[in-house]
């Protein structure tokens, strides 16, 4: 949203002046928010009112604004943002501003510029002459860019809470706890994905080994195939884990159907071998090495995977990221265009949400109440948690959504 | 006895377009410009004491002494014209007006303000007409030099681009007005605040109807609305019909061509 703020004076009240603005703002599709009013108390007395005015685009807010002048309103001048260089490669300048997850907004030239993208713990880089302004991480700067400094010109825009609908996610308690009923939630959260497919949105799923250790992975290939996942985000265990399985039916070692297994430890080693040697999880699929399982749906359904590395894997599969910061690279690219995240796993749920906007709506399942915490107090308004083991909350959800085809 | 301010015709004429009404092709014939002038003076000099100001030459339009400016009390707020054509118009107003023992308050130069065109008391409120001519910021530093309250009204038809061209107050707290030339928040104020409201039919509001001068009982309006001149008499007012076809050609008529010395006394 983008947003000015102009001042009526005058008899506004008795010359309907006031209402004709409020008027004029929301029939040329804009909001109000008035934040000062004071009538005048005798006949002859002016009144005055504040009011924040803002539109979807800078465009249309500056048509609006010209409307609003011709009927008087006055357009309160704001401070424009300060800059200054970073003094090195990966260095920002003393006092630079340190983003949130909301929608940011810096003000150069009396012009309002909204940062993209919208995530944590990030600096503010701006090339004036582009009018752009972006959120950058220590790598991402140069020697001489030009970086937000200090509070002034900077605009933040906290989600609000809805009040045309029910919106599931903005319930005031939004964790549900191990011994609460959840089968009410899980299908407003069905709900909530097929209408957010239909209206372009794009769901992605952050997958632990939880999922496949637990045989919910049936649960997954089924969204997966009825075209209700566009992109999986997962470590490298997750995909051994799923290629073990598929290859030779257990996972770690461990069989979901027989206490002691063939192979043991041993199976997860010689997955990964194979996977290694055919030269990666597509190529096991194109020949047909690799039938079955999350992997092997998410390839035959083209949905994005994204594999990150870290200390305590095995060996990494081709495909895995195992670079720090371009796995940060990775993410935030990814994630850029994604809408709402399914998290199922504490590790990559605490890591992702750093590049979270704070529109992207989060459904958080953990068997670990203080994991659900955690992740969810990230996204308020924008997040359900759910205290449970992930078997059930993908079964439930893979009920609801079976049957009904939720791709565009 | 009220006090009237007019300008002689003498160098009149469509020399610009700057209203719909104006076409330089369709030009005022000069003897009858002089001849309905002298009866609008005659007229008018019945019921008031009429001062003239010397026209100037390469000012056609400041025939029309309505928008010199706005006179209260012995306080005259000369106009900003929005037109380059008519802003030569404004130092010799002001300059009479002082000289007539006038105190001149300026308004800013970026404030554009016609003065009595757009700006016509009823009782005790300022009603003040906006968009085409005036500006409405000018109405709020109008309303802090006079102290008064001010209902400005957006006008939307170009045809009537000044007040004084679609309303007209009535001594007895009423009006007759062309509600069309108003947007709806501008006819609501108007209804608000005044209480018998005449409306003229679109036919009659054409014939300038509503750019009548007003002396107590006596108006003075253009020819061509016997609707409205029947309403009025019913009301006890007594009407004088006016030729002002040679004014209504550069879009004014009696009302344009008088300005009030002052229109109402001190608030």
């Amino acid at each position: 949203m983008f947003s000015e703020t102009i001042e009526l004076r005058g008899h506004i009240i008795d010359s309907l002046i006031l209402p004709k603005v409020l008027d004029q703002i929301l029939t040329h599709g804009g909001n109000f928010k008035i934040t000062e009013v004071q009538i005048g108390r005798k006949r002859a007395d002016q009144s005055f009112a504040r009011i924040e005015v803002s539109a979807e685009t800078g465009e249309a807010l500056d048509e609006l604004i010209l409307r609003l002048r011709q009927q008087g309103a006055e357009v309160l001048e704001r401070a424009n943002a300060d800059v200054a260089p970073a003094p090195a490669d990966g260095v920002f300048p003393p006092e630079f501003y340190v983003t949130t997850n909301q929608q940011t907004f810096v003000r150069f030239d009396g012009k309002e510029i909204e940062v993209t993208p919208a995530i944590i713990n990030s600096a503010i880089a701006v090339d004036r002459k582009k009018g752009d302004a972006r959120a950058v991480k220590f790598f991402d700067v140069k020697k001489g860019d030009e970086i937000v400094v200090g509070h002034q010109g900077i605009r933040v825009v906290p989600v609000q809470r809805a009040t045309t609908h029910t919106d599931p996610f903005q319930f005031i308690n939004n964790i549900v706890d191990a011994e609460e009923p959840k089968s009410a939630i899980i299908r407003e959260i069905a709900e909530e994905l097929r209408r957010a497919h239909s209206a372009g949105g794009k769901i992605a799923v952050v997958g632990g080994p939880a999922i496949v250790r637990t045989g919910a992975g049936g649960h997954l290939v089924r969204l997966i195939e009825g075209g209700c996942i566009d992109r999986l985000f997962a470590g490298n265990a997750f995909a051994a884990y799923d290629v073990e399985r598929a290859l030779f039916g257990t996972s770690l070692g461990l069989s979901p159907d027989v206490a002691i297994a063939r192979g043991g430890h041993e199976n997860h080693l010689r997955a990964i071998n194979t996977i290694r040697e055919v030269g990666g999880i597509a190529a096991a699929v194109r020949e047909k090495i690799l039938t079955s399982g999350i992997m092997h749906a998410c390839v035959q359904h083209d949905v994005d995977i994204v594999l990150i590395g870290a200390i305590g894997d095995e060996v990494p599969l081709p495909g895995v990221t195992t670079d720090v910061i371009e796995c940060e690279k990775i993410l935030r690219d990814k994630l850029r265009d994604v809408t709402h995240v399914l998290l199922a796993t504490l590790r990559y749920s605490l890591a992702l949400g750093a590049f979270l906007a704070n529109n992207v709506k989060t459904v958080c399942v953990d068997i670990d109440p203080p994991a659900v915490e955690r992740a969810v107090e990230r996204q308020p308004l924008q997040s359900i948690g759910l205290v449970t083991d992930v078997e059930p909350f993908l079964r439930e959800l893979d009920d609801c959504l079976s049957g009904s085809k939720v791709s565009q | 006895m009220r006090e009237l301010l007019l300008c002689p015709p003498d160098y009149y004429g469509i020399e610009y377009e700057i209203n719909p009404w104006m076409s330089v092709a369709r030009g005022a014939e000069t003897a009858i410009v002089q001849e309905q002038w002298k009866q609008l003076h005659a007229t008018l000099s019945k019921f008031c004491k009429v001062h003239l100001i010397t026209p100037q030459p390469r000012l056609p339009d400041m025939v029309f002494t309505a928008n010199a400016g706005l006179t209260v009390g012995r306080k005259f707020i000369p106009s900003n014209f929005r037109h380059k054509e008519r802003a030569g118009e404004q130092p010799f107003f002001a300059k009479w007006m002082e000289q007539h023992g006038y105190q001149v308050g300026w308004l800013p130069e970026k404030l554009y303000f016609e003065g009595e065109g757009d700006a016509l008391f009823s009782n005790d409120v300022l009603f003040c007409g906006y968009k085409f001519r005036s500006d409405i910021q000018s109405h709020r530093t109008i309303a802090d030099m006079l102290s008064c309250l001010t209902i400005s009204v957006e006008l939307v038809d170009p045809r009537f681009y000044h007040l004084d061209t679609c309303f007209c107050p009535l001594p007895d707290g009423g009006a007759f007005w062309f509600p069309n030339a108003f947007d709806e928040y501008g006819q609501r104020a108007i209804r608000e605040h005044v209480t018998d409201l005449i409306d003229v039919a679109p036919e009659e509001a054409m014939h300038f109807s509503c750019n009548a001068v007003v002396i107590d009982r006596d108006i003075v309006l253009p020819e061509g609305a016997p609707q409205l001149v029947t309403k009025l008499e019913e009301r006890g007012y007594r009407c004088h019909e006016l030729p002002m076809s040679e004014f209504i050609k550069a879009g004014g008529a009696c009302k344009c061509l008088t300005m009030f010395m002052p229109q109402r006394q001190a608030m």
